[in-house]
């Protein structure tokens, strides 16, 4: 009998570390549902070498891991960096110095990279820089291979690590638990190849989707019903800055904190998954136009059609959409013309 | 004298390093370093005001609504908005369910783990807190979890999610509930209570919000076995260890008060130090004098306060800047919120051995029953179909300041608009209070202080005892200098 079970491997190592960055990935991942954080570990079969809010281990510990790993006693089998690697000033990386060690965290990531069998960037900091290097980012914060959109970062594009693969960006402000979780489940069972990534390196079980997609908004999108302030339950394209459709990820295929998105939070996607989503050249919640047509179309959408299929819905629009999509709560109910009235 | 670099310390959120100086098997003195630093006051400089909503969450994962909360009260206070009542009420919860989740997260998470620690391979009682609170692979991180993400629904029924939420604006929130989702709200709470009462505390809430002295706190953990609830769990741990006398306050505490209700606070705004008084805003100044900043004349306000990184700077030792009241340290956080508020069993634990390890801890867990409690009745006060959020329109100029509390204590932004773009940001976090470096008078900060005197076993790197005190701040140093 074929029970087709998987040959027992050795539990793979993970190795997590903090830099330019909130923590705010951490806060999110410990949030796992269906299973809990810890369930997922053990069901990877992955066993947490340290990290920073789960381990007991502290100081002369920790810094003793991470020389076991450099010096090739302990194997690594995965590196998480979460937050931006901070450069500054100058190069000098004084802007985080390991505690403890006296010198730069930048040279610490560098060095555990080197070991790593896979390296992950949790979250948009430690892939692409995030919102730490926003501004005119004097800190010098920049992502693993990338510093915004220019390849290059800490570790260059060419970066490979044992696998054979680039960093994988598990981009997001923060990330979704369930796109962190998966990927490292899909690691550790051995089947996470380089066609698993887009062209930001960001794991395409994920990205492979819009934000749009999923959106309970959908029908104000398509008839162009507007919402035209915050809190009103219209599409916020038009008006509010909204990028669900451009932004690659699945937040409105899977619930966040059991039940919401951004959007069904009454605000709008500021494409966190993107590289340089931190400084988008306008106001967050306003939509940029030109002639009163907003900057930023839909993602394959030529505009000339957009604008048609726009007008032509505006026309449309029915009464209920338009008067639902400038309220804060549902006024006005579907009909059900089966229904005979008196 | 021998001469102590302990770090990376984890199980705080942010990086923490501490330097000591040991003899005679006791701490002498104490450098408390946060060593990263981010810049978040000069990326908001230049920004449209609105995008402060946007980039003050991301300075903590862990206080984000607390950031959002302070970010938006200094845009009402420029535009002059007034939240609704349900805007109140909305904020108010998605504010308590992360205060709350974070007290939890501290307790189970970053605090109770050290007693699982080797060194006390020889007490009795270590098997048992091994079993329950080892990290990763206790018991107890088992049970929270699925309850604290159950809890964190709230979040998405109320902020979209969390961390980062853009739903808390100057003028209340942008989700709007109908009466199926208030019945969710408190279905999701009244699932929180069950565990609360089952496991954290082996008790009705009321009961435990209700005790009112020290010897009532001892005779309540007595009636049961001390491993039948978590809290008795650490009680019986606590006490023995002598934690009541471990990393003592300096003695005096500060709250900005928090989770407004038409014009009163569910917990007071002020000042205690031998009774309570009135806190004065104005009186809040910076000193750089031993942080890696340029430095300038004297204590800043932070309404004209700066931000200028200097990393050469051989005289400093942290990037934290040292907030001082009326040129004087304060310590904040649950302790404090509770003494300010009046809480009589917090009163009582400190008027017998002052400001410790384990009256830190035992504020926590009681304010969790309270503000549990009040989150009932915030979900019960929601009017379906009445306004969420109130809008106006944003000035060119003006000045407003936002304080809140977070899970670890006082947290102030202060702004001045300019030519409708932000001209000065300045944020002061709890920890940037707790873990300050010392100021022009040498005067260290709480932590340095609360430092001093702590045991050190013979061999000990990490000794225990500073664990256990630097832990008992519940500290985030990614807010602290942010």
């Amino acid at each position: 009998m074929n029970m087709h079970q998987p040959e027992k491997r050795r539990p793979l190592r993970l190795f997590w570390m903090q830099s330019g960055g909130c923590g705010g990935c951490t806060l999110s991942l410990i949030g796992a549902e269906g299973p809990d954080l810890l369930a997922t570990f053990e069901a990877a079969n992955i066993e947490v070498l340290w990290h920073p809010s789960l381990s007991e281990e502290s100081g002369s510990a920790v810094i003793e891991i991470m020389r076991r790993i450099i010096d090739g006693e302990e194997t690594l089998d995965i590196l998480c960096l979460e937050g931006s690697v901070m450069r500054g000033p100058n190069g000098t990386g004084k802007f985080h110095m390991m505690a403890g060690t006296g010198r730069p965290v930048m040279d610490w990531i560098a060095d555990l990279a080197a070991k790593a069998g896979h390296v992950v960037a949790v979250g948009s900091c430690a892939a692409y820089g995030g919102v730490t290097a926003a501004g005119a980012n004097e800190v010098e914060a920049c992502g693993l291979s990338y510093d915004g959109q220019k390849e290059g970062g800490l570790l260059g594009a060419e970066f490979r690590s044992r696998s054979g693969l680039p960093v994988i960006n598990v981009a997001g402000c923060p990330i979704h638990p369930g796109w962190l979780t998966e990927t490292l489940h899909t690691i550790a069972a051995g089947r996470f190849g380089a066609n698993d990534i887009d062209e930001w390196e960001r794991p395409l079980s994920y990205t492979m989707h819009l934000v749009h997609h999923g959106c309970a908004r959908n029908e104000f999108y398509e008839f162009k019903a507007s919402a035209e302030k915050l809190c009103d339950l219209g599409c916020m394209m038009e008006n509010l800055g909204c990028k669900g459709t451009q932004a690659r990820a699945d937040c409105n295929m899977r619930a966040w904190n059991g039940a919401g998105s951004c959007l069904d939070g009454g605000y709008p996607c500021i494409n966190c998954t993107a590289p340089g989503f931190e400084e988008p050249g306008h106001a967050f919640t306003l939509t940029p136009k030109i002639s009163g047509i907003p900057v930023g179309l839909p993602t394959d959408m030529p505009k000339a059609w957009f604008v048609a299929l726009a007008s032509l819905s505006k026309a449309a629009t029915p009464a209920r959409l338009k008067e639902n999509a400038v309220a804060d709560h549902l006024t006005r109910p579907p009909v059900d013309r089966q229904k005979k009235t008196r | 004298m021998t001469k102590l670099v302990v770090g990376p310390f984890n199980r705080v959120e942010g990086d923490l390093e501490v330097k000591l100086d040991i003899a005679d098997g006791r701490v002498k003195q104490a450098h408390v370093n946060s060593p990263l630093y981010r810049g978040f006051e000069r990326i908001l400089a230049g920004k449209p005001p609105a995008d402060a909503l946007v980039y003050a969450p991301r300075i903590c994962g862990i206080c984000s609504v607390s950031q959002s909360v302070a970010a938006a009260q200094a845009l009402a206070e420029v535009q002059g908005l007034v939240m609704p009542p349900n805007g109140e009420l909305a904020v108010n919860l998605v504010h308590a369910t992360e205060n709350v989740a974070d007290h939890l997260t501290h307790f189970y998470l970053f605090f109770m783990p050290d007693f699982a620690r080797e060194v006390y391979a020889g007490e009795a009682w270590h098997a048992a807190a091994r079993e329950r609170f080892a990290a990763i692979k206790g018991i107890a991180a088992q049970d929270v979890l699925p309850a604290r993400a159950q809890f964190m629904h709230l979040m998405g029924l109320l902020a979209g999610k969390w961390p980062h939420t853009l739903s808390i604006q100057p003028g209340g929130s942008t989700r709007a509930v109908t009466s199926g989702e208030i019945a969710r709200l408190a279905a999701i709470l009244s699932s929180f209570r069950r565990f609360l009462e089952r496991t954290l505390f082996g008790d009705r809430l009321e009961r435990i919000a209700a005790l009112s002295s020290a010897s009532e706190l001892e005779s309540w953990a007595a009636e049961k076995a001390p491993e039948s609830s978590d809290f008795r769990h650490f009680l019986s741990l606590s006490i023995p260890l002598g934690l009541n006398r471990l990393g003592p306050s300096a003695g005096r505490f500060m709250s900005f008060g928090a989770y407004g209700s038409g014009g009163t606070p569910l917990f007071a705004r002020g000042v205690f130090e031998n009774g309570v008084r009135a806190l004065d805003a104005l009186a809040i100044a910076e000193d750089v004098s031993h942080a890696w900043y340029k430095a300038h004349a004297g204590a800043m306000p932070p309404l004209t306060g700066e931000t200028l990184p200097d990393a050469d700077r051989t005289d400093a030792y942290s990037w934290c800047k040292a907030p001082r009241l009326d040129g004087g340290i304060a310590e904040t956080g649950a302790l404090a919120r509770q003494l300010v508020d009046g809480h009589p069993l917090i009163r009582d634990l400190v008027a017998r051995d002052g400001g410790n390890v384990h009256a830190r801890v035992v504020a926590r867990l009681v304010e969790i029953a309270l503000v549990v409690i009040a989150m009932e009745g915030w979900v019960n006060a929601l009017q379906p179909g009445e306004r969420f959020i109130a809008h106006a329109k944003m000035p060119e100029s003006g000045e407003g300041t936002g304080l809140t509390e977070a899970a670890r204590g006082s947290l102030g932004h202060w702004l001045k608009i300019e030519k409708g773009r932000i001209a000065n940001y300045q944020i002061i976090a709890p920890t940037t209070w707790n873990f300050s470096p010392r100021d022009a008078e040498g005067t260290p900060g709480p932590l340095e202080q609360a430092l001093v005197g702590a045991p050190v076993r013979p061999g000990e790197t990490e000794p225990v005892a500073v664990q256990h005190i630097v832990r008992s701040f519940d500290p985030c140093l990614v807010c602290t200098v942010h």
